[in-house]
């Protein structure tokens, strides 16, 4: 198991040590600040969307074609650059799978 | 540890005592589905049985049959209508061989809906008084295959409820019993995780070439598998990528190795262990190809909610998402409040495990009591 606990003072959550993202545990508002740890870092992220629960946000800036990281495993690859404390979905990731293998569509 | 079921004659333990109506064709399902609301059986909503090719004809005869020999399973009354591919009495007689209380009827022979209504009903109130005289007898645990699925998927199932579910599959099977997981397309992403778990390279080898097999027919209809998975409610719940999803999907099935895979609807072997089952991502289609496998009950995770239920075995929806329980809590079981931080994930696996055993003892979920018996059968290919 990756998280045994949650502390509900978290409003944010980093699953894996090597994960770029951070999932939303709560709503979120674009303009707030987020202080969370990634194993014992600790990193403050300014939100840049807001970002629903359940959602994420990407922990550092990512280059278009760099692979977005969760669960300590590739989940997909950005589509354009992601700055720090944007929302990371389907508009600006795509995944690697489920259309032949390894195939990509970064234009 | 000891658990109350139905020891039945084939060694298998039931841990309900359903009269199951079962049509081998979907012409019969209309007419076996009103035998079954005249009396208190269940009735399985059968969509196939004729017009199929090869192996999508054999899948829904090894289903039917594996579903009638099921351990939950007391008593059948096979339905057929007389012309259909799935012969009702082979069907009838497969059951039959593991000692079960079989009778079967075709509607061209008797003459027609009405009178097959009738003789259906009349052999159906006996084997439901017959079956009534059966007890619950006290028997081992390691009786248990239990199936586990997530469904209706957002940002908490992978996180939270899925390990809580991992952490009761890897207790079952400490305790001897087996726990079957599938969705082949909900490990693509994951299987170089899974592989490394497999008991022999022949098993790694059947779960890629499982996988292999989903991706070459996607490419090969020319479609995109991420048109429909990740779907569109998982999406809105946080689930970006088909592999964002598996990785979490595959937490569900705990830690222990993985000792075979199946196809869809096998039996599941004896030993004990997790197994991995080649099924759709389609909930219920992979639900009831796990319970067709052998499985007595099923856990069942969702992050949106769902209503999903079975005929034949007990489905116990769980979900981690606070919104989600108190939304549609008159069909979730099991709340995990790991996000509220009130429990850890190893407490509500306890908790959890604590509620599969009454349920397994007898206590009704609540697809149960709402009647939900959803029921469909994987295809692959064309109708002819």
């Amino acid at each position: 198991m990756l998280v045994s606990s949650i502390d509900p003072k978290n409003i944010a959550l980093v699953l894996h040590v090597k994960d770029n993202v951070a999932v939303a545990l709560t709503n979120l508002a674009r303009g707030q600040e987020v202080i969370i740890k990634r194993d014992n870092e600790e990193l403050r992220i300014i939100l840049l969307d807001d970002i629903m629960f359940g959602h994420k946000f990407a922990l550092e800036d990512i280059p278009k074609g760099g692979y977005i990281i969760k669960y300590g495993e590739v989940i997909g690859r950005a589509t354009r650059p992601i700055r720090k404390g944007e929302h990371v979905h389907i508009h600006n990731v795509v995944g690697l799978r489920g259309r032949g293998v390894s195939e990509v569509d970064i234009k | 540890m000891k658990i109350w079921g139905y020891p039945r004659p084939d060694g298998k333990v039931g841990i309900r005592n359903h009269v199951v109506i079962m049509p081998t064709v979907h012409c019969a399902s209309e007419t076996a589905r009103r035998i079954a609301e005249n009396i208190k059986a269940v009735w399985i909503d059968n969509q196939h049985g004729c017009a199929q090719l090869g192996l999508d004809l054999e899948v829904t005869e090894r289903t039917l049959i594996n579903i009638g020999k099921h351990p939950n399973v007391a008593a059948v009354l096979v339905i057929g209508l007389g012309c259909e591919q799935v012969r009702p009495d082979r069907v009838a007689d497969k059951i039959a061989s593991g000692g079960k209380l079989v009778e079967h009827l075709t509607i061209q022979d008797v003459g027609g809906t009405l009178k097959t209504i009738e003789k259906g009903i009349n052999i159906a109130r006996k084997f439901m008084q017959e079956i009534s005289k059966l007890k619950r007898e006290e028997v081992d645990i390691s009786s248990i295959t239990l199936a586990v699925k997530c469904g209706g998927s957002d940002a908490t199932s992978g996180i939270i409820a899925n390990p809580v579910v991992g952490y009761v599959a890897d207790k079952l099977i400490d305790l001897g019993g087996r726990v079957v997981f599938g969705e082949t397309p909900e490990i693509i992403g994951a299987e170089h995780i899974l592989i490394r778990r497999a008991l022999s390279k022949e098993v790694s080898d059947k779960l890629l070439r499982a996988v292999r097999k989903v991706e070459e027919r996607v490419k090969e209809m020319g479609v995109d598998i991420r048109g429909a998975n990740p779907s569109p409610g998982n999406i809105l719940g946080g689930i970006t990528t088909l592999e964002e999803k598996s990785l979490g999907a595959i937490l569900k099935a705990g830690t222990k190795p993985l000792v075979e895979v199946l196809e869809y609807a096998e039996l599941i072997p004896n030993t004990r262990g997790l197994y991995f089952m080649d099924t759709p991502g389609f909930d219920i289609a992979a639900v009831v190809g796990m319970i067709a496998g052998g499985a007595q009950i099923v856990i069942f995770t969702t992050g949106r909610g769902t209503p999903v239920g079975s005929p034949i075995a007990p489905v116990i929806k769980v979900t981690a998402n606070p919104e989600t329980y108190r939304r549609m809590e008159d069909n979730i079981d099991f709340y995990i409040a790991v996000i509220e931080g009130k429990e850890t994930i190893k407490d509500a696996g306890e908790k959890l495990f604590k509620e599969m055993i009454e349920v397994i003892n007898g206590k009704l979920v609540k697809a149960e009591i709402l009647g939900h018996q959803e029921f469909t059968i994987y295809r692959i290919a064309p109708f002819v």
